[in-house]
């Protein structure tokens, strides 16, 4: 039988509600720090025809234009790994699962991943916000998290052992670019735009590092989420025009980007733009310009923009990456543009191909992540920069090089060579020659 | 004995099953904790939510907050969760019983769009757009993590249950009912109409706190991405697909918001798509799986289950009425008022 029960009061009703969450939740915390691991298999998802990866990417949502395009390009390359043999006649079979930028989902989905599908190593997750819910997860079942597409400087962290960056750090980048406007626009005013966030925070440090603080006249910051956007970035442009910024530096996404140069347009401001590699993918910024001003503008607006790269021009037909990229999106990712997020996917799959045949032929994760800290620094590849990685390094490119857009972005010049820096350390010149693509990639 | 029967059903159940489905489970406890919730204050009380999501995130950033400033155990924060969930439905509740209809869902709504961002506004505490971190539960011994954590939240959602089904049979469950079939008439008989109705908003949302809690343990992060104003709308779709009112048909509702998604992607994915269109077409078919169970069960599972088992009943008692009791899970329509799995319960009082 169940009883009835009578509250006296509202407060009894709480109080009960809340210790019977007690006792329960008390039952968790009493218990000690014993290991939870569950006896990772370092051989999970590798048989001796096959290499199940997978990685969460929003493939719907607010952030999936542009960044649903990455891991379909990534898998474009793995399919034509695979016809071509495999890595040590093992074929790469890739899941994606689209989270939708939700953190709660990537956390539901990488277990999905990992517990049900068994995946090998979770390559190419995308997102702060997602991958920080699921570092640990992945941490104790020790799988690998290679190439987190996010250049927060948190990848590199001595309590992730399995957890690799793979694009630049924003601080680095901030560097970079700092570096130039000090030495090409001395004495000139300077201005700030940068997201309220780890991403622009990251960035505007290394601005800083760089660009004197008496030549910083006014630092502007917007909201990411949609709805910060939502009214535009007129006020933070008008600032930047009253204090007579010359040079304005954006630490933006290429939304936010766009609104900054429509609104500048408006008022008839035209200082000299300086745009983080986030924000400035000319093909992603064209469309965006005509959607955002209905039609008004074009792409005239990105001449002159001052941007840095740590991959080869997207335009640049001469380049041998570009040419065979292009063909394996082509013939595996029909119908995908080529632009920054493709040519991104593309090398992200090639670097992972790349620490499979440094793993050898007995691949077991630790093997992988070994095969990473001790030759992932000679990995040639697309990159215009050598990785960093070693044992004590996690990061990923260390630098970049910084180009100017000319007609609507078709053209791109580069201003400096590539350029290699750490967090704290000197900016210097990568004086090793470009490298070239294996004979026969793309073919 | 219907709680005990359904734990150690749970149990078991969770004995049997992998690492990962132990962890939809888990999300399946966190769900009935959050739509059990959501249940009180529109089947109970007719009052509506579009931001129980809100509540949820009040619930998560709470315990967030303590587990990365503080030291305090685990159920502290569970618990402090739940009483910040309690506060902030007092708060939004004051207001919300001027309010009816339209207007009520509008002001929820715009909590479920508004308060994430303040979590954007005060990043130094709350971790701005990349959250706070929130470190697993450690199980004793060699228990799976996944399985132990369906545990703690299968309990803490039991226990939940079993508190608001309680509810609903006291004077406060019986003044809610009330209160949502005649505001005038349970005035008359001494009901105090606007403090019933904060009430209803402080226990729905001290019970989206405690889930808001769970989903953050569950999660391993507390974001203003998880706390979308799609949360709060999936919510009130489960509740409905559940049976309004109906504690039991919560738990199909929270299976459903668990599971068709998964379903939906796998369907999608038989399709051989690219991988950004299938992921739309998923989207798409839990929309018609929502649309469909909307269509074809206005009450909800419990309530075609319910007729169903009215049915059975019929033919074995051979047309001998059975008596329908004030009924222990809360509110909902007359034909919800019977549970079906406490046979032999009382006449009413």
């Amino acid at each position: 039988m169940i009883q009835r029960k009578r509250f006296k009061s509202t407060g009894a009703v709480l109080t009960a509600l809340c210790a019977g969450s007690l006792v329960l939740a008390a039952c968790s915390s009493s218990s000690s720090n014993s290991s939870s691991s569950s006896n990772p298999n370092d051989t999970m998802g590798v048989t001796s025809t096959s290499i199940t990866i997978g990685a969460t990417t929003p493939q719907t949502g607010p952030a999936a234009p542009g960044y649903s395009e990455i891991a379909p390009a990534a898998n474009a390359y793995f399919k034509y790994v695979n016809a071509k043999g495999g890595v040590n006649g093992r074929q790469i079979n890739y899941l994606i699962q689209d989270d939708g930028y939700n953190p709660t989902t990537t956390a539901t989905d990488t277990r999905q991943l990992v517990l049900q599908d068994h995946i090998f190593a979770d390559v190419g997750p995308l997102g702060t916000p997602t991958f920080l819910a699921v570092k640990d997860f992945l941490n104790t079942q020790k799988v690998p998290a290679l190439f987190v597409e996010s250049g927060c400087n948190c990848w590199n962290d001595p309590s992730l052992p399995d957890t690799f960056g793979w694009q630049p750090p924003y601080t680095d980048e901030g560097k970079i670019l700092g570096q130039y406007v000090t030495q090409h626009f001395a004495g000139q005013k300077v201005g700030y735009l940068s997201q309220d966030d780890e991403f622009g925070q990251d960035g505007v440090k290394g601005l800083d590092h760089e660009i004197p603080a008496a030549s910083l006249v006014n630092q502007q910051i917007y909201t990411g989420s949609e709805q910060g956007l939502a009214n535009g970035l007129g006020t933070q442009i008008s600032a930047l025009k009253a204090s007579g910024a010359q040079v304005v530096v954006l630490y933006t996404i290429p939304a936010a980007t766009t609104l900054a140069l429509l609104a500048a347009a408006q008022i008839g401001y035209a200082p000299q733009w300086v745009v983080s590699s986030v924000g400035s993918d000319p093909p992603t910024l064209t469309g965006l310009l005509g959607a955002l001003s209905k039609g008004a503008a074009g792409s005239s607006l990105l001449n002159g923009i001052i941007t840095n790269t740590y991959l080869p021009t997207l335009t640049d037909a001469a380049n041998p990456w570009v040419v065979d990229f292009k063909a394996i999106l082509a013939k595996y990712d029909t119908g995908a543009p080529w632009d920054g997020n493709t040519e991104v996917g593309l090398s992200v799959a090639y670097t992972f191909v790349q620490a499979l045949q440094a793993a050898g032929k007995n691949l077991t994760r630790s093997g992988l992540v070994s095969a990473l800290e001790s030759q992932g620094a000679s990995f040639h590849g697309p990159g215009l920069v050598p990785f960093s990685y070693s044992s004590s390094d996690h990061f990923g490119y260390q630098g970049s090089e910084v180009v100017q857009l000319e007609n609507g972005g078709t053209t791109v010049n580069a201003l400096s060579g590539p350029l290699v820096t750490t967090l704290t350390g000197p900016i210097t010149t990568e004086s090793a020659a470009p490298s070239t693509p294996p004979s026969g990639l793309g073919s | 004995m219907l709680a005990a029967g359904g734990s150690l059903l749970l149990f078991l159940v969770s004995e049997q099953l992998s690492s990962y489905n132990d962890y939809q489970l888990a999300q399946v406890g966190i769900y009935v904790v959050a739509l059990a919730g959501l249940s009180v204050l529109v089947g109970s009380n007719g009052q509506i939510s579009l931001g129980n999501g809100a509540f949820m995130a009040v619930g998560a950033y709470t315990a967030g907050v303590i587990l990365v400033h503080t030291h305090l155990p685990v159920a502290a924060a569970v618990l402090a969760a739940a009483g910040a969930g309690a506060v902030a439905g007092v708060l939004i509740g004051i207001p919300a019983s001027r309010l009816r209809g339209p207007y009520l869902a509008g002001m929820t709504l715009a909590l479920a769009i508004g308060l994430p961002a303040l979590a954007i506004k005060f990043s130094s505490t709350f971790g701005g757009d990349q959250g706070l971190s929130i470190n697993p539960l450690n199980p004793p011994g060699t228990v799976d993590p996944e399985r132990y954590l369906a545990w703690v939240v299968l309990a803490v959602a039991v226990v939940s249950l079993i508190l608001l089904a309680n509810l609903g049979r006291s004077r406060f469950g019986r003044a809610f009912r009330a209160v949502r079939d005649d505001e005038v008439a349970s005035a008359l008989s001494g009901i105090r109409v606007a403090r019933t109705q904060v009430l209803a908003f402080a226990v729905s949302a001290a019970a989206a706190g405690l889930a808001g809690a769970l989903l953050g343990l569950a999660s391993g992060i507390v974001s203003p991405g998880g706390f979308s104003v799609q949360l709060s709308v999936s919510l009130l779709a489960g509740m409905v697909l559940g049976g309004t009112g109906s504690l039991l048909g919560m738990w199909w509702g929270a299976i459903l918001l668990v599971y068709a998604p998964q379903w939906a992607t796998s369907v999608a994915g038989q399709l051989h798509l690219r991988s950004g269109q299938g992921a739309n077409l998923a989207l798409l078919f839990y929309g018609a799986i929502l649309v469909l169970v909307m269509l074809l069960a206005p009450s909800g599972i419990q309530g075609i289950l319910h007729r169903l088992w009215e049915r059975v009943g019929a033919a074995r008692t051979a047309g001998v009425r059975r008596r329908v009791g004030d009924d222990g899970i809360l509110g909902g329509s007359a034909a919800d008022q019977l549970s079906p799995d406490v046979p032999g319960r009382s006449s009413p009082e």
